[in-house]
């Protein structure tokens, strides 16, 4: 431990060794704070199951496909993280991704031929809009959000069904639009990619790191820092490595997905939304204790009203990536599995469905667990019936071992 | 006590009167809070304690009767008005958000921003200060979540978070209700370091004991009405019992 003076209050100040500062952590994972270690545990655990029974799953090419199938998960479990952080939740995500879709595949047919960037726009904004009515509906009216969503559920399946007409299609040709689900980086562009994103969060890590330790606030030591580092230097090679091996069957395919660059960029920016700015922090606030926020100054209906449209949003984005993957959007779109299955997600993640606890990452590991599952089960001849059947007892695992984490967890 | 009898108190009430439809819940009350000292509340239930000090806070702004703030009238129609003079209100369920650490509750509706971010540096250096400035020295790291504070730790983070916000005059509504022997002393400590650095603190108390012990004036309250103001020395439990039943006494102080 190295001891210097605070320059302000005169008081000792204690910087702790790397080993001291890791042990501090997992002081606290014991105590029940176990981050996602449990998710990426799981993650791990479900790897070494799958690849042991068949050889397939951890080859370069099956994990790139698993990252592509996981998106609209990973999507739409990030927009529920919004909602289960105040303690609510949103039913219709799945077929307010498919209003979107059927926005985005309409307004870019041939015979509307807007261009691709009006249409994910103008999809965006459709998405964004009924969340506000949603959100307007539950905090002004003071409607419970189950049943508001649930109606939003059966409305927008409704009203997809009417534009699609009975078993129809619309399909998707502009190679933008196709691109984003279909489409791989160039080799060199993905290294390019990588190496600014590592870099970005380098001086950002460093910088943030450098500031507590200068003025004497717990930091993790420079050593752990520059670890911290490595690890994600490392993480972006490796996935760079495997995306450029070709995975093709007839013809060469290779390169980073443009969808795991949205997806990550997704993240990114909502949970710097959540972590860093005001409005993240209300929303923690509001969903571990409303009166408490409300006698802060918190405008309540606002914030709930503005989670409601930025979950819409995210299912929106879903939405397109989904159409992009089928390249249509048809009737056979199940929002209903879709909506389960990113609340399960963001809980498997470890989000609490109790408000107040939840993190953005949680809805992309667990939407990744979702899709391993689904992919694993594939490769191993399972039908969609025991897929079902495995994923419910991972959810109820992730449940049972989040209670008990909470149980050490003192006084909550 | 500082304050010289030339300075008017920090707050004055001048026949204050609250009526929730027929039920008169305060009647023509008088009260002076001085700054630097702690003026403690007595009463029996429905006494009009709790009415009192949401009047003070901005809660139920009174029918009639005026409130001076260090001589001035002012007029406190909503808790920003109060806030905005300097008056933080403790309340009994101290409106905490559990899943927040002790610096994000400290600072919750007035948080720090640098370039459109949470300034968590700048709070976090902000919240260690006074917390050690109150000599609350027994929370451990600031970063850690409300959820993991004993009471008289969460009572602490209540009152360090009525301090900083600039407050001069602090309410607490049975700051000690709640709480074991060794975190009441705690609690009650703070309260003193509160009134010895400067600020004025109203305490409503149900504990005789606790309030002879911390407080040094007493003010007690029955049927709506003050019916006694004196200092501390002037009075022990069985006056205080006397004062709170019948609104008198022919007591002295034993």
């Amino acid at each position: 431990m190295a001891v210097r003076t605070d320059p302000q209050t005169g008081q000792a100040v204690t910087t702790p060794g790397a080993g001291a500062y890791l042990s501090l952590m997992w002081k606290r994972v014991r105590g029940g704070e176990t981050g996602v270690l449990p998710v990426v545990g799981g993650l791990v655990l479900v790897s070494v199951i799958f690849q042991s029974l068949n050889g397939n799953f951890l080859t370069a090419g099956n994990l790139v496909n698993l990252l592509v199938q996981a998106a609209v998960f990973a999507l739409l479990g990030m927009a529920e993280v919004f909602v289960l952080l105040l303690g609510e939740i949103d039913l219709s995500v799945g077929y307010v991704a498919g209003i979107s879709a059927v926005v985005m595949a309409w307004l870019a047919q041939p015979q509307i031929g807007w261009p691709w960037w009006a249409v994910i726009v103008t999809a965006l904004v459709a998405a964004a809009l009924i969340g506000l009515l949603h959100g307007t509906l539950i905090t002004r009216i003071g409607l419970p959000s189950f049943v508001v969503t649930l109606a939003g559920l059966l409305f927008w399946e409704g009203v997809m069904l009417f534009v699609l007409g009975n078993g129809g299609a619309i399909l998707v040709s502009d190679p933008v639009l196709v691109a984003i689900s279909s489409g791989n980086l160039p080799r060199l562009a993905g290294w390019v990619v990588a190496a600014v994103v590592v870099a970005v969060f380098g001086v950002v890590a460093w910088r943030r790191d450098a500031r507590r330790r200068g003025v004497g606030l717990t930091a993790p030591p420079v050593s752990l820092t520059a670890a911290k580092i490595v690890v994600g230097a490392l993480g972006a090679a490796a996935l760079v490595v495997l995306a450029n091996a070709d995975r093709g069957r007839l013809a060469p395919v290779y390169g980073l997905p443009w969808v795991v660059l949205l997806v990550a960029a997704v993240l990114v920016v909502w949970a710097y939304l959540l972590g860093r700015r005001r409005f993240g922090l209300y929303l923690y606030a509001v969903g571990g204790n409303a009166e408490a926020a409300r006698r802060a100054g918190i405008p309540l209906a606002r914030i709930r009203t503005h989670a409601f449209v930025l979950c819409s949003l995210t299912a929106g984005i879903a939405g397109i990536v989904y159409a992009s993957r089928l390249r249509s959007i048809s009737t056979s779109l199940d929002g209903g599995t879709l909506v389960l299955y990113a609340v399960a997600g963001a809980v498997i993640g470890g989000t609490s469905l109790f408000g107040g606890r939840g993190k953005m990452l949680h809805g992309v590991l667990g939407g990744l667990v979702i899709a391993a599952i689904d992919n694993g089960m594939g490769l191993l001849g399972f039908s969609a019936a025991a897929k079902y059947m495995v994923t419910a007892l991972v959810l109820v695992v992730a449940v049972t071992i989040d209670a008990v984490a909470r149980r050490r967890r003192p006084a909550a | 006590m500082t304050a010289t009898l030339e300075d008017p108190p920090l707050l004055r009430l001048r026949g204050v009167s609250k009526s929730f439809g027929p039920v008169r819940a305060l009647a023509d009350v008088d009260l002076d809070v001085p700054a630097a000292a702690v003026t403690a509340l007595a009463g029996d239930n429905g006494a009009g304690k709790s009415t009192l000090i949401k009047c003070i806070a901005g809660i139920h702004p009174p029918d009639d009767g005026e409130i001076l703030w260090e001589g001035r009238p002012v007029q406190l129609r909503g808790p920003a008005d109060a806030a905005a003079l300097g008056i933080q209100t403790v309340y009994q369920d101290l409106a905490l958000c559990d899943n927040l650490d002790i610096v994000q509750n400290m600072f919750l509706g007035r948080e720090r921003l640098r370039r459109g971010q949470l300034d968590d540096v700048s709070m976090e250096q902000a919240a260690a200060r006074t917390l050690s400035d109150l000599a609350v020295t027994t929370v451990g790291s600031v970063r850690q979540t409300v959820a993991s504070l004993s009471g008289g730790q969460r009572q602490s983070v209540a009152i360090a978070k009525a301090v900083l916000w600039e407050s001069r005059l602090v309410v607490m509504d049975e700051p000690t209700a709640a709480l074991g022997v060794a975190q009441t002393t705690m609690v009650l400590d703070l309260v003193r370091t509160l009134a010895r650095r400067g600020h004025g603190v109203l305490l409503i108390t149900h504990n005789m004991l606790n309030l002879l012990e911390v407080a040094d004036r007493v003010a007690v309250m029955r049927q709506g009405r003050v019916v006694d103001v004196r200092d501390r020395s002037d009075a022990d439990e069985r006056i205080l019992v006397d004062l709170m039943t019948t609104g008198r006494t022919d007591r002295e102080v034993a």
